[in-house]
């Protein structure tokens, strides 16, 4: 009942965090005045869970759920980040799990937060991480015949000064 | 009589007791071009099916090849009802990101557009409400109040939908007085406007009986389903970005977080209404504000931010060191500090954020936009199953759903 009465720092969700997981919650950093920090992927439903129930933290709030493609670290290409938040505390925490892009699958946090539904189907969508046990991971934004995952680093945006094509209707001609 | 045996009926028409109505992707009552596919036994919606991407445009992905400069237009056609606060959203995290401070004098200033975008999202919303409900008159009457708003912005920045207004570090121009007249005129009028639009609607028992327990939510049911903005103040959460992390000076404002009880459609209704009244009261402190700025600071409407802020036209013409940063602030030939960095303001419709990850270079490495209503449209399902069709409709316009936002 002490922690409730005190503000709810950066340091002590990541103590709180380390009393639990101890060296398996790793990368923490404080940019902006938010606490970031990773795990591996097989903890993340642990990891979310501990930070809705345990008492003195209470993230009960996901704010975002994204993807990011990073080319250049094997192994872990695909990240998936999660922005939670404490109404009550007025606190906000980054937490991220990375994957591979040959084995991109993720536990759904759908359990936790139905709002994690969309967000999902949507970095599936644009990144191919395969949440399992969602319970309807199909496309969201793009249409449903696309076969590839287009916000991935490996697909470019079109050359702006590209000459091969002929369009006089829009000013390339 | 006896031939009536032998007609050969498609397999399944019997046996399926309800009826499949596609709602969309255009339709009058979408107000945008978004789809639901719903299950009906006979007025009753049984279940529904969203789909949404109809006007996705890879806004994330084309950030990913734009500088910061670029990306302002971009964040217009998200909530394009209140295109001011995404332009400034951005502009707040692009100015958080690199650390830049702002004058008070544009934090009010923008207080203002920002305060008015949300009066004229909110204004649309309601009234749309009204529309869905068959009063079409609160709709029509309140338009030349939003026309009044665009005005301003129109003075503002020269545009009136997509605004592209400001810059990083402030705005383009310093309000005209022209512009401050027509603030002037619009807070004399628009509080009588205001003023008659509840009256015709707030009580009414037609509206009541129609919005009143229909598409309603608890708050802990919006809060697991991401809900933020009006829609979760309307569940009793007084949830918002501006005084919970204020952005642009809120903290110096004195207003009150209207909220709800039910979360349904009529307390949608009553917590963007009373939201109308705070903005107001809002935009009256900051123009009061802005007018106690004396001499040299009353002239203040950008900060000194010059690898970010472009150079005087003149100076451009004439001076060579300004015509290079033009180039180089336009071309976006200005490398960004290595760093990730999550912003929110509360918009229209909810808390629109920003998630920015540079790896130091020119353009955003990757751009994620926090859009309110592309997540608490999941909800939709949940809010309407076993209600009457016809509510459906209305709390499709009460949830304020935005297809250029939800689709990005």
């Amino acid at each position: 009942m002490i922690e409730s009465t005190m503000a709810l720092t950066n340091e002590h969700i990541q103590q709180k965090l380390v009393e639990k997981f101890a060296e398996q919650v790793y990368g923490f950093s404080t940019e902006s005045g938010i606490l970031s920090f990773e795990s591996s992927k097989e903890l993340n439903l642990k990891v979310l869970q501990f930070l809705y129930d345990e008492p003195s933290l209470g993230f009960t709030f996901l704010t975002d759920l994204c993807g990011v493609n990073y080319p250049q670290q094997p192994g872990a290409e695909l990240v998936v980040v999660y922005h939670l938040h404490n109404f009550s505390e007025n606190i906000r925490i980054r937490y991220s799990v990375a994957t591979s892009v040959a084995e991109p699958q993720i536990f759904t946090a759908t359990k936790l937060f139905e709002s994690a539904n969309w967000m999902e189907r949507e970095t599936y969508d644009f990144f191919g991480v395969n949440f399992v046990g969602h319970p309807n991971l199909k496309r969201i934004l793009n249409v449903d015949e696309m076969d590839y995952f287009p916000l991935r680093k490996e697909f470019p945006l079109e050359d702006q000064t590209r000459i091969d094509k002929d369009d006089e209707m829009f000013g390339r001609g | 009589m006896e031939d009536q045996n032998h007609i050969a009926l498609p397999k399944g028409s019997i046996e399926k007791a309800t009826t499949t109505l596609n709602i969309g992707p255009t339709h009058p009552a979408t107000h945008g071009v978004f789809q639901n596919i719903m299950e009906v036994d006979g007025e009753r919606v049984v279940s529904t099916e969203q789909t949404v991407g109809y006007i996705h445009r890879a806004f994330e992905k084309l950030a990913e090849r734009r500088p910061l400069y670029q990306i302002t237009p971009i964040t217009d056609r998200l909530n394009y009802c209140s295109s001011p606060i995404n332009n400034m959203g951005w502009h707040i995290t692009c100015e958080r990101f690199l650390k830049i401070e702002l004058p008070k004098r544009v934090d009010y200033l923008r207080v203002i557009i920002m305060e008015l975008a949300r009066i004229s999202d909110h204004l649309i919303c309601n009234s749309i409400v009204g529309v869905d409900t068959g009063a079409y008159t609160g709709f029509l009457y309140v338009m030349q109040y939003r026309e009044l708003i665009y005005e301003i912005y129109e003075e503002v920045c020269g545009s009136r939908l997509t605004t592209n207004i400001g810059r990083i570090g402030g705005f383009e121009r310093n309000f005209t007085n022209t512009a401050f007249t027509k603030l002037e005129k619009f807070l004399n009028e628009y509080p009588k406007v205001l003023r008659e639009f509840e009256n015709l609607f707030t009580r009414n028992r037609i509206f009541m009986e129609r919005t009143q327990g229909s598409g309603g939510i608890s708050a802990q049911r919006a809060m697991n389903y991401g809900f933020t903005g009006p829609n979760l103040r309307a569940t009793g959460v007084d949830y918002d970005v501006r005084v919970q992390q204020p952005y642009s000076s809120y903290q110096d404002f004195d207003f009150k977080v209207p909220v709800g009880t039910t979360g349904d459609n009529y307390d949608r209704f009553l917590v963007r209404n009373a939201e109308m009244w705070e903005s107001l009261s809002i935009i009256r402190q900051a123009y009061e504000k802005v007018q106690s700025f004396k001499g040299a600071d009353a002239e203040v409407f950008h900060a000194d931010v010059p690898e970010y802020y472009l150079p005087k036209k003149e100076d451009v013409y004439t001076k060579m060191e300004a015509l290079i940063w033009h180039f180089k602030i336009i071309m976006g030939e200005i490398e960004l500090p290595k760093g990730q960095i999550y912003s929110a303001v509360e918009g229209g419709n909810g808390e629109l954020g920003f998630y920015l990850i540079s790896d130091g270079g020119r353009t955003p490495f990757r751009l994620h936009f926090r859009r309110p209503c592309f997540i608490y449209y999941q909800a939709f399902e949940e809010l309407i199953k076993g209600g009457m069709l016809s509510d459906a409709v209305v709390t499709m316009s009460s949830l304020n759903l935005i297809a250029g936002e939800l689709d990005a």
